[in-house]
């Protein structure tokens, strides 16, 4: 797209996402994001509010501000 | 920072969510010393930023006889409507704001336990940090920004605008399905709030929310300063993207104050501001174009590249004191580099640095995992339990998230003000003085010294009143009448 393209040229310190080889700071690598996330789903249900289907109906807020 | 906060009391019977914010706030300042009370002298939600001042009373913003106490670290914790408040001392850094903002969550978490030893067997009071009930109902998460009165306020708007549409792609705190009428095929959406806005510029906060809100109430030298109140954000949990949120956004409005954009040729006005929010909102590839006013097409992302480009071209060349100085600005500068490279580069890998991000994986893992619809009641009630305070049942506390501040400095915030705002001096007379001061606003202490009329203490400059400024003077006074004799009040 022509108009990225022209952006691109604006701020050259930026790397291209097509040409990036290291993870940008800040970011964590695939596998061992999916291990934490595998380990967080497994602890889901006991942490859940028991009858989840009862405490969203129940969660009614009158609005603020 | 202001964060109004969702409640619910279980095994109570019939909701009272105003008597449950009551008990909670006076459950905290109970443990605390003598609670002192708001002082409605200056308040004025009525008056508009465009010149006038409106005939039609709006409801009052708050009601006199509800629960209202001054934190000695220089907040304010009230009830507003139906909802427990915590409005965060005036700050001078992006970080520091953060700071005072998770210090309420921790004041709000202490609330909740200490309400629970006061409530009846079988009863609960429980506090989450979102922005919506999921059925149409929304409170706020409103920002203020101190700006040079003299900056017209048409310039404010044009240049606000395309940043508050745009930055939703690192503020949004995330959300399972929509709220806003008429749309159905919405699965996950980036933020809480952007369903409910439906005007570009207002004075409403309840109905008819305008993207700029013209509420013209300073809190201080009016002829000086305005307060820009921003009401379009989402409540964050994530400490970076709550600095973000804070510190992209005063960099913008230091180069509206500077006329940067003019300076530099550049207007990102855009062509439908208010379908824009939502568009944003909806896309979480975060590739759709947003047509602009001028006929260019440009994705969130890139609006937000070139806001950033003209940010660090600012500060090379003008500097950082608008955002508290150097060090402070350029860590706002890096995260925004490094999260928009993020971003575009692959967003899911901001799983531990944003909070839409972080709350996706979480609800569409599980999802993947129990086959589930995207309607399915678990996955709304891990939607809410992401912003639960309590740190045992917060979901937010379970996904690893970046953390920028250390644990001690904010359980130090939830009592000592900043130093560098006149929070310090309120704050430091509420530690020093409490049964001497009977009132506190943001911008007056009164004190009742017994006898004599109440003398009242104005604070009009907000940055004035800093430990610089009157550390040395509470030094040399051992009283509050010697304080109020050294300061001529």
């Amino acid at each position: 797209m022509a108009e990225r393209e022209q952006i691109k040229k604006q701020a050259p310190s930026r790397a291209e996402p097509e040409q990036v080889e290291e993870v940008p700071a800040g970011s964590k690598r695939g596998d061992e994001l999916k291990a934490e996330l595998d380990e967080l789903l497994d602890e889901i249900d006991e942490v859940l509010e028991d009858n989840a289907e009862e405490f969203v109906k129940s969660y009614v807020q009158k609005g603020g501000e | 920072m202001e964060t109004e906060y969702g409640i619910i009391v279980r095994g109570a019977g019939e909701p009272n969510p105003i008597a449950a914010s009551s008990a909670l706030i006076n459950a905290y300042v109970a443990s605390l010393a003598r609670r002192i009370d708001w002082d409605f002298q200056d308040e004025s939600p009525a008056r508009d930023a465009r010149g006038f001042v409106r005939d039609v009373q709006l409801a009052p913003e708050v009601e006199t006889h509800l629960v209202n106490a001054v934190l000695t670290n220089g907040a304010r914790y009230y009830v507003d409507h139906a909802h427990p408040e915590y409005s965060g001392p005036e700050c001078s850094t992006a970080r520091e704001a953060v700071l005072y903002d998770k210090a309420g969550e921790a004041v709000l978490a202490r609330s909740v336990a200490a309400a629970a030893r006061l409530l009846g067997p079988g009863q609960q009071i429980s506090v989450y940090k979102n922005n919506s009930d999921g059925k149409g109902n929304s409170y706020g998460a409103h920002e203020n920004y101190l700006m040079d009165r003299a900056v017209p306020f048409t310039r404010v708007v044009r240049h606000a605008i395309p940043h508050f549409v745009t930055r939703q792609v690192y503020t949004g705190a995330g959300k399972v399905g929509t709220e806003a009428p008429g749309a159905e095929d919405v699965e996950f959406q980036i933020t809480q709030r952007a369903d409910f806005f439906e005007e570009e510029v207002g004075l409403e906060t309840t109905l008819k929310r305008p993207i700029v809100n013209t509420r013209d109430e300073p809190h201080c030298d009016a002829q000086k300063y305005r307060r820009l109140h921003v009401i379009l954000g989402d409540a964050n949990l994530s400490e970076v993207a709550d600095l973000l949120k804070v510190g992209t956004t005063a960099l913008v409005l230091a180069m509206v104050e500077d006329n940067w954009f003019a300076a530099q040729g550049r207007d990102y006005t855009l062509a439908r501001p208010v379908a824009a929010m939502r568009q944003v909102s909806n896309d979480l590839s975060l590739r759709q174009p947003l047509e602009m006013a001028d006929g260019r097409a440009m994705t969130a992302l890139e609006v937000q590249w070139e806001h950033f480009d003209l940010a660090r071209k600012y500060a090379d060349d003008l500097g950082l004191s608008p955002l508290g100085g150097e060090e402070a600005g350029r860590e706002v500068l890096r995260l925004w580099e490094e999260v928009l490279s993020g971003l575009e580069t692959d967003p899911m890998g901001m799983a531990t640095r944003l909070d839409w991000v972080a709350k996706y994986r979480m609800v569409n893992g599980y999802r993947d995992r129990h086959g589930l619809r995207w309607r399915d009641p678990k996955l709304l009630a891990m939607d809410l339990q992401y912003h639960d305070v309590r740190p045992e049942r917060s979901l937010y506390a379970r996904c690893g998230m970046e953390r920028l501040l250390g644990a001690e400095e904010v359980e130090r915030a939830m009592t000592e003000p900043p130093t560098t705002t006149r929070a310090y001096f309120r704050g430091r007379c509420l530690q020093r003085w409490p049964q001497a001061i009977v009132a506190a606003n943001w911008d007056s202490l009164v004190f009742d010294l017994g006898g004599d009329p109440l003398r009242r203490v104005p604070m009009m400059e907000p940055l004035r009143g800093t430990a610089a400024h009157v550390d040395e003077l509470l030094a040399r006074c051992s009283t509050p009448a010697e304080l109020l004799e050294q300061l001529g009040a």
